[in-house]
């Protein structure tokens, strides 16, 4: 077991370094000069030269990197070029709320994608059935971004029961928790009805119900917490498709997170915050992956560890 | 695909009874009805569409400027600068199209080169083709996507490059597995032992047998790749106007969706109904034909 955590510790790291090293490579290979555009329009070349020569951009790539490398293991992700500020702390100060975002959309795909599911699988083959499985095909086929402004219309701009925009209160959260969650809705629903279909086909549900068990009881102490478990341990792979998804959800709802930070870098080519939040997106997406790797064997024993 | 159908692999959509079990699926058949009707409007939008779709209109706009409702000379209304909707959605289906089908050529033809390399080949060059690919997998893909079309100048040929560099990633992986598992069945053995050569073991043995999942994944991808495609639009680092794309179309309109809801809503629907058609296909295409069944997460 001991041996299994550190082989998979060892590889998310490896992978970490891995990731760090490409997305320098590609943002290397960026026509943009960095140091005119610290520098500004109307300064001198001897300026631009004296800002590439401090930012160490003269250097090989290999080099640049390792200077990149031996800060980032202090925690340091550099300067922003034209925020002027350290990249770690503008971080720091947006990771909040799209941490809060992160909770709100589990919460809606959970409560929506399991519940779907649940519904499905208790009346399969029924017209309740089919719809609520062509509801949540077409909760994984819509981009996010229609998904958001179509929601906005409607509950905000229609029915008003919601800000257009913005952070501060619960109220704020509910939207774009929302469309970020409708996506991952549509995979638990689809999840938790095979999930209890092979749940309710098994031995131990045929005995409850012998026993004289009423139904209900059946389904809600015995199948529900069997089926509901490996649903739930999907959670952690589900981080790729949220850091994902913030880029666009906050830019449509002004949602002042890591991914609205993200898009203004990327708009603006400010390299040293595209490298950093890509470097937090794939931290969290390993991190997810990390801890799926070591729920999955304790819900399911039969898996083995490799 | 050049070997002939030596294995029942490479002639799946002519199984036995394949069409009739498929036509059985409500919905997949509703998805494959779907398709043809948007593969038809795509092609045949120069002579379909009413109107030229770069074409300003002066009487497509209302008298204060604002574009017009859907009425009956202009079907989904107007957009902004007064340009017939409906015109520009029929050629819009022609850039998802051909995107979607571009970039999942490309990932797939990545995909499955990496994913069968490293599932056939022993050694530390596919080893780390593996790692690679499992790297790829941590990164944050529609991030990935932003920054590299936001290097470049978009043209339809980059946006469907950008998309397919981080699309190849889930079908290698898928084929990485099975191909794996291929290569140490007997027959497989029976025929090195005959002295069959790699390339012949590959083309002839290994390949037919992984059609299936290649269809299948190549359909549920071009859903992706069209969600990625209206996304970089979305952004205006997709396809650039005045070619119309449907993200694009919203891109250009989106500041005025609270007076001119249907600049939005319409080309939103278009572009959902594509990558529904899609998955509803591809997702009938697994439960037929691939017998792994893995991989959920498109």
């Amino acid at each position: 077991m001991i041996s299994y955590i550190a082989r998979r510790l060892l590889q998310s790291l490896l992978i970490l370094v891995g990731i760090s090293v490409v997305t320098f490579a590609l943002l290397y290979l960026l026509p943009a000069d960095p140091a005119r555009q610290i520098a500004g329009r109307s300064a001198t070349a001897e300026t631009v030269a004296n800002i590439r020569e401090q930012l160490g951009l003269n250097l090989p790539f290999y080099q640049q990197y390792l200077r990149y490398a031996a800060g980032l293991v202090q925690g340091d992700f550099g300067r922003s070029y034209l925020q002027k500020t350290e990249v770690s702390e503008l971080i720091a100060s947006r990771l909040p709320a799209s941490l809060l975002l992160m909770a709100g959309a589990i919460t809606c795909e959970l409560l929506l994608g399991i519940t779907m599911g649940l519904v499905a699988a208790l009346r399969r083959g029924k017209p309740a059935d089919h719809i609520l499985m062509l509801v949540s095909f077409v909760g994984v086929s819509a981009p996010q971004f229609v998904v958001g402004i179509m929601i906005l219309y409607v509950f905000a701009v229609t029915l008003g029961w919601f800000p257009i925009g913005g952070y501060g209160t619960f109220a704020h959260l509910v939207l774009p928790s929302l469309t970020l969650g409708i996506l991952g809705a549509g995979w638990y629903a689809r999840m938790m009805r095979s999930s209890m279909i092979d749940v309710l086909r098994q031995d131990f549900i045929r005995t409850a119900h012998s026993k004289g068990i009423s139904g209900r009881a059946v389904i809600w102490r015995h199948a529900l917490p069997n089926a509901i478990l490996p649903v739930i341990a999907m959670i952690g792979i589900d981080i790729g498709l949220f850091m994902s998804g913030i880029v666009v959800v906050e830019s449509v709802f002004g949602w002042p997170g890591i991914g609205q930070l993200a898009w203004q870098a990327i708009q603006r080519v400010d390299i040293p915050i595209i490298m950093g939040v890509t470097l937090v997106s794939a931290l969290a997406i390993v991190i997810g992956n990390f801890i799926a790797d070591m729920v999955t064997p304790f819900i399911d024993p039969r898996i083995k560890l490799r | 695909m050049a070997s002939e159908p030596v294995s029942a692999g490479l002639a799946a959509p002519a199984l036995p009874g394949f069409w009739r079990r498929f036509f059985r699926r409500k919905l997949a058949t509703a998805g494959l009805a779907v398709l043809v009707l948007i593969v038809l409007a795509a092609v045949l939008a120069p002579w379909i569409s009413p109107y030229n779709p770069d074409e300003q209109f002066f009487d497509g706009l209302t008298l204060e400027g604002a574009p017009l409702p859907p009425n009956a000379q202009y079907w989904f209304g107007t957009d902004l600068v007064g340009r017939d909707l409906f015109s520009r959605i029929l050629y819009g289906a022609r850039t998802s199209l051909v995107i979607g089908i571009l970039a999942n050529g490309v990932s797939v033809l990545i995909g499955a080169l990496v994913g069968i390399t490293g599932g056939y080949f022993k050694g530390w060059a596919s080893a780390a083709l593996m790692r690679f690919t499992d790297l790829m997998m941590a990164f944050p893909a529609l991030l990935l996507a932003i920054v590299l079309a936001a290097m470049f100048r978009p043209s339809l040929l980059i946006v469907a490059l950008v998309i397919a560099m981080v699309n190849w990633v889930q079908i290698a992986r898928v084929l990485y597995t099975e191909t794996r598992s291929l290569a140490e069945r007997d027959f497989i053995e029976a025929e090195r032992a005959l002295g069959a050569g790699t390339v012949r073991i590959l083309t002839r043995h290994i390949l037919p047998h992984l059609v299936p999942t290649i269809l299948v994944y190549s359909t549920l991808g071009i859903a992706t790749t069209v969600l990625l495609e209206a996304t970089l639009s979305y952004l205006g680092i997709g396809v650039q106007p005045p070619t119309a794309s449907w993200g694009n179309i919203i891109f250009e309109n989106q500041t005025y969706f609270t007076s001119a809801p249907w600049l939005v809503f319409i080309p939103g629907a278009a572009i959902i109904l594509l990558a529904l058609a899609f998955n509803l296909v591809g997702d009938a295409l697994r439960d037929l034909l691939d017998p792994t069944q893995q991989g959920h997460h498109g």
